[in-house]
């Protein structure tokens, strides 16, 4: 029982610090230690959980006494403390590197009231209480958590580009959310429950064209925030847009919460529903994401399309939906977290030594920055999936499972999958070759589009390079101007550009090694990860031990 | 468990005004459209249960489900919150751009300077 208390600690911690550190928010450094500390605690708790599942089985929590199909359910089986850990993992290294931006950026002037802690911190605990949800509305009101403090975070500082972004951001997912919503109403007048291991139950008795609409209302609501073919188009257009720690973070984290719902329904509630129309769908992400970071000329859209086509091998694990499949998802899921979240951070770095993360800008930061080379090349290689990293793992994982199960279809989307690495690979040795191998370009001060150099220009990134170019001088000066201040960052570096390492604050690169060395450690520890992951895909085929956990022995 | 006719039609008559008005680009319109989609689903949730009199213990008759009522609750202080996060991002917009649409999008930009001068 006494472990079982860490469930509801888990989710209070950063909403106990999001509360501390909205009322710190008159001094910095009290909040930034109110942040980490929370933080720091919650992974402490998480990894004793994570132990305790393992040993154990799943630890069940029902809130305030009421019993389960009533009252609120917690629950941690070994995927969820799995995506516990990894998820903390990130939010905490992330949180350290935006400290250090914040540092050397002057956060003041990025966001006036010092609402990116809370917002963070609320954020976090809405992706753990998603991860232990046990009743489909406590998960909705996670997602709500979560989406309400992203579009926060989103949209910080509130400036045009970021308000662009974020309008079309916003209402997708409040349109996702009413479709999860409307869903909820159906399946509690279907069934009179929303606990889903009751669900799991009650719903094998309803008719099968009932289960049909029911089902497919759950996978559009959570395959719009998964960012799955054809509902990615937002993700792209939005992420890149926030600043550098905000999108390593949604990238790794907000589209696996969408992830890990799929996998919950489709392995808990509806057991082999839409296998096909899943591998399709998984296929068109994946091929359609990638096609679409090849065209890109700067480096964080390129990796956001990257971050869909790699959502693809995710859900085409779950279509195949036996042990193998599922154990290659589970440690996949793990894999890409850590991976794109380290490249997005490493891309960071390039803006914050650069100003730019615009392809054709860059050069030579072999040279000029070889330790961040280094970290670029790891995680990039890793999103490739070259042997032995932690993503040729998950993807020979994903293969065998594939072909095991002798369709043709699953045949097809394992060839898909590997021209989708290989087209991976191809993407990724482009930004490589050119922002980090060849000699700098000369285009510092010759900008190639003069016309767009006029600072006053409303659309995004035309914008944002007028601002930049006139910071030479005068940056100071401009700052005031709304469609300068948004990127102080970028204002300031625009001086100095050309630094190396030693220009780059010491978190911001710890908290990148962090990242890089977790993703590497799911390669040296491959066996341990993948044991676990099996176990994990063990319980989630049968699920009797979380079945038999939340609704007590006696059923 | 007596379906209702005139909540099964106000709800389809709320989502449908509702989508039709997200469809818009003007902001103010989607706004709107949210609200009427937010009370739609929130009566659909609340008609998943079974009405009845007030559910205390103690009273006769068949009681009410009281479930699907904790819920809307909840989900009504939830549509409340976004709609103030969308009027204040509606504004904000307004603030920056004297208008309530959606401004373009860089890559729609991007490809029609494409298509127009080659500029890539």
């Amino acid at each position: 029982m006494t472990a079982a208390t860490l469930l509801p600690l888990s989710v209070m911690m950063p909403l106990l610090g999001a509360a501390l550190a909205l009322l710190t928010s008159r001094r910095p450094k009290a909040q930034r230690a109110v942040a980490v500390g929370s933080l720091s605690i919650q992974f402490v708790f998480e990894i004793i959980m994570l132990l305790e599942v393992d040993a154990n089985g799943p630890l069940v929590m029902h809130i305030g006494g009421w019993d389960s199909p009533v009252g609120i359910t917690l629950v941690a089986d070994r995927l969820s403390a799995l995506m516990l850990v990894v998820s903390t993992l990130v939010t905490l290294a992330v949180l350290v590197y935006a400290i250090a931006q914040g540092h050397s950026d002057g956060e003041s002037r990025e966001a006036p009231v010092s609402v990116f802690h809370p917002a963070f911190l609320i954020m976090a605990a809405g992706v753990s209480n998603a991860f232990l949800a046990g009743d489909l509305f406590n998960l909705y009101v996670s997602f709500e958590i979560l989406l309400t403090a992203s579009y926060v975070l989103l949209t910080l500082g509130s400036t045009l580009e970021r308000i662009r972004s974020g309008a079309p951001y916003v209402v997708i997912s409040i349109v996702s959310s009413i479709i999860f919503l409307s869903g909820i109403g159906m399946i509690y007048a279907a069934t009179g429950t929303l606990n889903m291991a009751d669900l799991a139950d009650r719903l094998q008795a309803l008719p099968a064209t009932l289960m049909v609409v029911l089902q497919s209302l759950l996978l559009i609501a959570f395959g719009v925030k998964a960012a799955i073919w054809p509902m990615s188009a937002w993700l792209p257009d939005s992420y890149p847009t926030a600043s550098a720690p905000v999108t390593a973070v949604f990238a790794g984290l907000l589209t696996k919460v969408g992830i890990y719902a799929i996998i919950r329904t489709q392995t808990l509630l509806f057991p082999g529903g839409f296998q096909t129309l899943l591998m399709i769908i998984g296929l068109a992400t994946m091929v359609i994401g990638i096609l679409g970071a090849i065209a890109q000329n700067e480096i964080k859209r390129l990796l956001s399309f990257t971050l869909v086509s790699h959502i693809g091998y995710l859900v085409f694990g779950v279509a195949i939906g036996t042990q193998a499949g599922l154990a290659a998802t589970v440690f996949y899921v793990a894999h890409h977290i850590l991976v794109q979240t380290a490249l997005f951070l490493a891309t960071g770095l390039v803006e914050h030594i650069t100003g730019t993360t615009r392809i054709d800008r860059l050069g030579g930061l072999a040279k000029t920055a070889p330790a961040l080379a280094v970290l670029f090349f790891i995680p990039a290689m890793n999103l490739g999936g070259v042997p032995p990293f932690s993503g040729f793992l998950g993807k020979v994982g994903l293969v065998e499972a594939g072909i095991a199960t002798g369709s043709v279809t699953a045949i097809v989307v394992v060839a898909g999958g590997a021209l989708t690495s290989l087209l991976t690979l191809l993407a990724i040795v482009r930004v490589w070759g050119r922002a980090f191998w060849r000699p700098r370009p000369e285009v510092e001060d010759g900008d190639p589009r003069p016309e767009h150099r006029v600072g006053g220009t409303p659309q995004g990134r035309q914008g944002r390079e007028g601002g930049r170019g006139r910071g030479h001088g005068e940056a100071r000066a401009t700052g005031a101007a709304p469609a300068d201040d948004q990127q102080p960052a970028r204002v300031r570096q625009g001086i100095s550009t050309g630094a190396d390492l030693r220009s780059m604050p010491v978190g911001m690169v710890g908290a990148t090694l962090v990242v890089v060395a977790a993703g590497l450690a799911l390669m040296i520890f491959g066996g341990v990860f993948y044991g676990y992951a099996d176990r994990a895909a063990d319980d989630l085929t049968g699920n009797v031990a979380y079945i038999s956990a939340v609704l007590g022995s006696g059923r | 468990m007596t379906a209702n006719v005139v909540f099964a039609g106000l709800i389809g008559v709320l989502f449908a005004s509702g989508v039709y008005l997200m469809l818009s680009r003007n902001l103010i319109r989607v706004l709107l459209g949210f609200l009427l989609i937010g009370h739609g689903a929130n009566l659909l949730l609340l008609s998943a249960g079974r009405s009845g009199s007030a559910p205390i213990v103690g009273e006769d008759g068949v009681s009410a489900d009281p479930i699907p009522q904790a819920l809307v609750l909840t989900s009504i202080v939830i549509t409340f919150a976004i709609s103030c996060f969308l009027l204040a991002m509606i504004y904000r917009n307004y603030q920056l751009t004297r208008k309530n649409e959606v401004p373009d999008d860089p890559d729609d930009i991007a490809v029609d300077e494409m298509s127009g001068g080659g500029d890539e």
